[in-house]
């Protein structure tokens, strides 16, 4: 369940700045991107706040039948999502306290939802980057091996098991591997997060693989597959073939020139993917009750506690906004004739 | 979709891959359609103990045969899903060709905002806005799906549209003073069908998952009718006493995905390589 066919065009869509020079037009070039990132997050921060406080009554949906029995938990409720205010107050309200770090208090616990996520947000990231360290060797290495096997029946038999990987929903791979590791078929890890007292997952190192695999599953095929295809131009290109003339091993060949040159579009789409994992996050941790944000969210919307679901979903939104600009950074600085355009 | 002649046949068995696809996906969808037509049961009929072993696949945790929930439970995801893409569909080409046909500060304006709406992973939308609702709706679950399919759908058929704006046939049209909706509709769109069939395919693919995603993290539309994502929610705490209560809706959802991916993926390549 990704977004591989909305690949970004970085140096399409990034006009760079001609006629400067150098440091100048770098600065300029970042300054427009963050400058572009901010409005993002701005425009985010509008859609979360009208989707979660203005197309429905909070407070409504939390009582239910209780809302016209108990009048004074529905004003106590009121109280505290200001619902008496005008919508525009409320939300310069809230903006001024996501800049000032004051995230509300959570309509559940009644306590400050900074204080609620701060460990969760710790566990999710930890969740994010192990995958992401584990997936990348993977997805990269299964794209070199199906290149270099490439027409032949091998390639063809490791791309239908990618594409069919590809095609499963997060939470059916995370449930099947849950039957095949844990309930049904072998006993050997632990099917949920079992919490620990410090709340961290990985003091218990076994109940972290079913979690961290489901990801690389999820994610790994999609890069894989952008990657060989790139692969395959590249080893079509006359540089390539000009090296093996010049009696290169193709071992080397492909390390060397084929694959530093498919870097670029492969770092594209993981940087999708990364961002991806930002909303994967949510169905993963909840079939493996993962205490994250992503399960934490979950939770939050099932007891319409609505300034938690802002504040965690304002993070999720942030984090995919800043993967998307490292990623453009990163693929332009990547890019000899991109970097070009950009300083001269 | 091109009108199917007999070398378009020819072309779709040689493609083993969307055959491959398209008959898994038609199985499925004839299994959630005439399913409850067969049905043993009826869908919230009581036969057993809860988790027993009566019947093909046993009993779930009310005691309801599970065989019957998964033929019953294709219907409600099936129909959202179908629903859901083919708003996502018509909005993100409405969207992705206007900008592309516009061109300029509109096409600018256009797809910045659309990118700001990419900043939303899919299922953080529906979640945002199903806070504040009690019961969510079915409407309001393929409004959902759709909306957050269009921006994605615009991105694409937008560089779709943008190859064939400054094509010879369109200036034509524009010289013989056409309007520009007529040229939209009657130029450009028709030639736009094989690489838009493909992501149609790959929307769905999506939009089942999404709608069963949802279903399984609890948010389903009744909780009375069976669902395939609902299914695995209800019956997962005792996924070791009863495994095909939850194994069951998992491997068809499976199963429906990827039918539906490997067609996508067959009719892209058919795209690519001609005219599809």
């Amino acid at each position: 369940m990704t977004q591989v066919a909305t690949l970004p065009e970085p140096l399409a869509t990034v006009a760079p700045p001609r006629g400067r020079h150098g440091s100048v037009a770098w600065l300029l070039w970042v300054a427009r991107r963050l400058g572009l990132a901010v409005l993002t997050l701005w425009l985010v921060s509008i859609l979360v706040f009208v989707a979660t406080a203005a197309l429905g009554d909070p407070v409504r949906a939390i009582l239910g039948k209780d809302y016209t029995a108990d009048k004074a938990r529905a004003a106590q409720l009121s109280a505290l999502l200001h619902s008496d205010q005008p919508l525009v107050e409320r939300y310069l309200h809230w903006l001024g306290g996501l800049f000032s770090g004051d995230l509300g208090t959570s309509l559940a616990s009644q306590q400050p939802v900074s204080e609620l996520i701060g460990s969760n947000v710790v566990n999710t990231l930890v969740l994010v980057v192990v995958s992401a360290v584990v997936m990348i060797p993977v997805a990269f290495g299964i794209a070199m091996v199906s290149a270099n096997l490439r027409h032949g029946r091998g390639d063809s038999i490791i791309q239908v098991v990618l594409l069919t990987v590809a095609g499963l929903p997060e939470f059916v791979i995370g449930i099947l591997l849950v039957a095949i590791f844990s309930t049904t078929v072998f006993h050997w890890l632990p099917a949920v997060t079992i919490s620990s007292s410090t709340g961290h997952p990985w003091d218990e190192p076994k109940t972290m693989v079913l979690p961290v695999l489901t990801l690389v599953l999820a994610v790994a095929p999609y890069v894989s597959r952008i990657v060989r295809s790139t692969l395959l131009e590249v080893l079509d290109s006359d540089y390539v073939e000009l090296a093996r003339l010049k009696g290169i091993p193709e071992r080397v060949v492909m390390r060397k020139h084929a694959l530093l040159n498919a870097m670029v579009p492969g770092i594209q789409v993981l940087a999708l993917q990364l961002a991806w994992l930002a909303g994967g996050v949510v169905v993963v941790e909840a079939v493996f009750n993962y205490p994250g944000i992503g399960k934490q969210l979950v939770d939050s919307v099932n007891a319409h506690d609505v300034p938690m679901v802002q504040a965690l979903s304002m993070i999720i939104a942030a984090v995919y906004v800043g993967v998307n600009l490292v990623a453009d950074l990163v693929s332009i600085l990547l890019t000899p004739r991109a970097r070009t355009a950009i300083s001269s | 979709m091109s009108t199917v002649t007999a070398s378009g046949l020819r072309r779709i068995t040689t493609q083993r891959r969307l055959l491959v696809g398209l008959t898994i996906t038609v199985l499925v969808v004839l299994f959630a359609v005439l399913g409850p037509l067969v049905a043993p049961h009826g869908q919230n009929e009581v036969v057993g103990p809860p988790f027993s072993s009566q019947g093909v696949f046993g009993t779930d945790y009310l005691g309801q045969d599970i065989l019957t929930r998964l033929m019953y439970g294709g219907r409600i995801i099936l129909l959202i899903a179908l629903l859901g893409t083919a708003i996502g569909m018509v909005l993100g080409i409405l969207i992705g060709v206007v900008a592309a046909y516009a061109g300029g500060w509109w096409d600018e304006v256009i797809m910045r905002l659309n990118d700001v709406t990419l900043a939303f992973p899919q299922i953080l939308l529906a979640l945002v806005v199903l806070t504040a609702v009690n019961q969510p709706k079915a409407w309001m679950i393929v409004l959902l799906v759709g909306v957050s399919h269009a921006p994605r759908v615009a991105r694409v058929s937008r560089g779709v549209a943008l190859g064939i704006v400054s094509r010879d046939f369109v200036y034509a049209a524009e010289a013989l003073g056409e309007r520009r909706s007529r040229v939209i509709v009657a130029e450009v769109l028709p030639n736009m069908n094989a690489p838009l069939l493909a992501e149609a395919g790959l929307r769905l693919t999506y939009s089942i998952g999404l709608v069963a995603a949802l279903g399984f993290l609890g948010f389903s539309t009744d909780p009375g009718v069976a669902n395939w994502g609902q299914m695995i929610n209800e019956n997962r705490l005792a996924m070791s006493t009863q495994t095909w209560a939850v194994l069951a809706p998992v491997l068809i959802i499976g199963l429906f995905t990827v039918g539906t991916n490997l067609m996508a993926d067959g009719v892209a390549q058919l795209a690519q390589r001609g005219d599809g």
